[in-house]
């Protein structure tokens, strides 16, 4: 009883620090690779007793700078919703996570410890809904600032995210027929098929225009350039106009947090999650022939690091994007979505179907 | 646009190439240095405070005024830099010299940095060579602007800048930060 709420308890741990680390370590990535892509050397000040690690101090000399400010409240803002805001937003950005699998199951003295937060048999479906409330906050912060830009921010983020939230949803229905399940630690069990005796059959592979569509809705639903247009707080003026200090470096946490969410559902769905190529539960099996037996916990450790890997490259990708791509304007955006996205969805849904209608097994 | 742009991706994919090509590029030149290849820099970015960049030989930097032998100023107070001057940023006030042979000699020499320009004007004008911009110094700065003013000593104290253009003197402190 002890041991098992311990191992709950730590799977939970584990996914929270994971989440919440790499979230506070994407400002210092964010900056230093920036940099590097633009020819600069980046943030690389911050330091301590003369220690200066490539800038590393800096997220917490940032985090000391946001906690230390004011907190200011306009005078018209709703006392309530407006504090409220931006804890909704990082909320629902740090529990998308919980079902996101980062390895398989874990089996120690006769117990079976599936390697994600919470066991969840809708968890696909869980991690878009907890994505899509997040969109709440950011609306409470558009609404209740008694701001109208923040009003109009509010008003454009509730639209990117409803047009991204669909095709996100249209997306994946692909993926769920081809793996046939709705559980992220199935889907991922099942990218560990070969296809003709030789590929992994990961995500990208069978459904490739659902990668593409579902990474697009996915940074859409971000918030994050190219799909900013809530936010562009160097010009057009977001929802989070009115907020200082912390409560400001909270709403900037929950769009690195989705962007860590994003990432760690392309990889469950579409980069065969913890799956390492060739790699089953006794140890390598490679399709030649050759076999390589590793002890269980080995296994396990292989997964997750997999798994991590894959998160990191996936989020160095986004921020490449970030980067690289100008913002789309609000009418493109909606274009994108609209008649981009959502059509292509649906084709790729009936080209899905089609396929696994042909292919099936008579 | 034509269909190809319209989709975005193709033109998206060579995007990410440029930026691409540049992160790993950069990177590998970053790794190259950490690794002992001091040639090999991955930013075009100048450190500044412990890094400078070369200045031009003929930069106009702070001014000094030019000692003769004994250390006395060059300078005859013929009021010539503080006519040109455009800002009126210089102040002399001129007085006997102990020597029949000169002249004047000034008892005050203030140039208000705070006001200068740094057009070069007074150096110019000077017939006796007694001004120059040489020092280098770019970085004097102060909380008032009382401490902008600097005087006949500290500008007599000052030295032209080295062959690598670095300042040769520390930069004055003024008045009004001195310990």
């Amino acid at each position: 009883m002890i041991a098992d709420l311990g191992i709950a308890f730590g799977r939970v741990v584990f996914v929270m620090m994971f989440v919440l680390n790499l979230g506070g370590l994407l400002t210092w990535v964010e900056r230093k690779q920036s940099a590097i892509m633009q020819d600069r050397i980046g943030a690389n000040r911050a330091s301590i007793l003369g220690l200066r690690l490539f800038g590393l101090f800096h997220p917490l000399a940032d985090a000391i700078k946001m906690l230390t400010k004011e907190d200011f409240r306009p005078a018209r803002a709703d006392r309530f919703l407006f504090g409220l805001a931006p804890f909704v937003s990082v909320f629902f950005a740090l529990v998308a996570f919980a079902s996101i699998p980062f390895g398989d199951v874990l089996h120690v003295s006769g117990r079976e410890i599936p390697l994600q937060a919470v066991t969840l048999n809708v968890g696909v479906l869980y991690v878009f809904a907890m994505l899509s409330l997040g969109v709440y906050g950011v609306m409470m912060a558009g609404w209740s600032s008694g701001n109208n830009f923040a009003l109009l921010g509010g008003q454009r983020a509730a639209a990117l995210m409803i047009s991204a939230e669909i095709a996100i949803g249209a997306s994946i229905i692909g993926v769920i027929m081809v793996y046939g399940s709705l559980d992220l630690q199935s889907i991922a069990r099942a990218q560990g098929e070969l296809l003709w005796g030789w590929i992994p059959k990961w995500g990208i592979l069978t459904q490739p225009l659902a990668f593409v569509l579902f990474l697009t809705a996915g940074i859409a639903s971000t918030k994050r350039i190219p799909f900013d247009t809530p936010e562009g707080e160097s010009e057009i003026i977001g929802y989070f106009v009115e907020y200082s200090g912390m409560k400001f470096g909270m709403f900037a946490m929950a769009d690195f947090l989705e962007t860590v969410v994003v990432a760690g559902m392309t990889t469950a769905l579409f980069l065969g999650g913890w799956q390492v190529p060739y790699l089953v539960a006794a140890g390598f099996h490679f399709p030649w022939g050759a076999t390589l037996a590793l002890p269980p916990l080995v296994v396990t450790l292989l997964q997750v690091g997999s798994f991590i890997t894959k998160v990191v490259v996936m989020i160095f990708f986004l921020m490449l994007i970030r980067w690289t791509l100008p913002r789309f304007r609000y009418d493109q955006a909606m274009r994108l979505g609209w008649l981009g996205l959502f059509p292509l969805s649906i084709a790729n849904i009936v080209l899905t179907g089609l396929v696994l209608l042909a292919t099936r097994p008579a | 646009m034509n269909l190809a742009q319209r989709f975005y991706l193709r033109e998206v994919l060579s995007g990410l190439g440029l930026t691409a090509g540049h992160f790993f590029r950069n990177m590998g030149r970053h790794i190259a240095h950490s690794l002992g290849r001091r040639d090999a820099r991955g930013a075009v970015t100048i450190q500044y405070p412990e890094e400078r960049r070369p200045l031009a030989p003929r930069l106009r930097s702070l001014h000094r005024l030019v000692r003769r032998e004994d250390g006395s100023p060059r300078c005859v107070a013929c009021m010539m830099c503080e006519t040109v001057c455009p800002a009126r940023c210089i102040y002399i006030v001129a007085d006997e010299h102990p020597n029949p042979e000169i002249e004047k000699v000034p008892s005050r020499f203030d140039i208000d940095l705070g006001k200068c320009v740094f057009c070069g004007y007074c150096v110019e004008a000077c017939p006796e060579d007694a001004i120059r911009m040489d020092t280098g110094i770019l970085e004097f700065s102060s909380f008032s602007r009382g401490g902008m003013i600097y005087t006949k000593e500290a500008l007599l104290a000052l030295e032209p800048a080295g062959p690598d253009g670095r300042p040769a003197s520390p930069v004055p402190i003024p008045a009004d930060r001195r310990p």
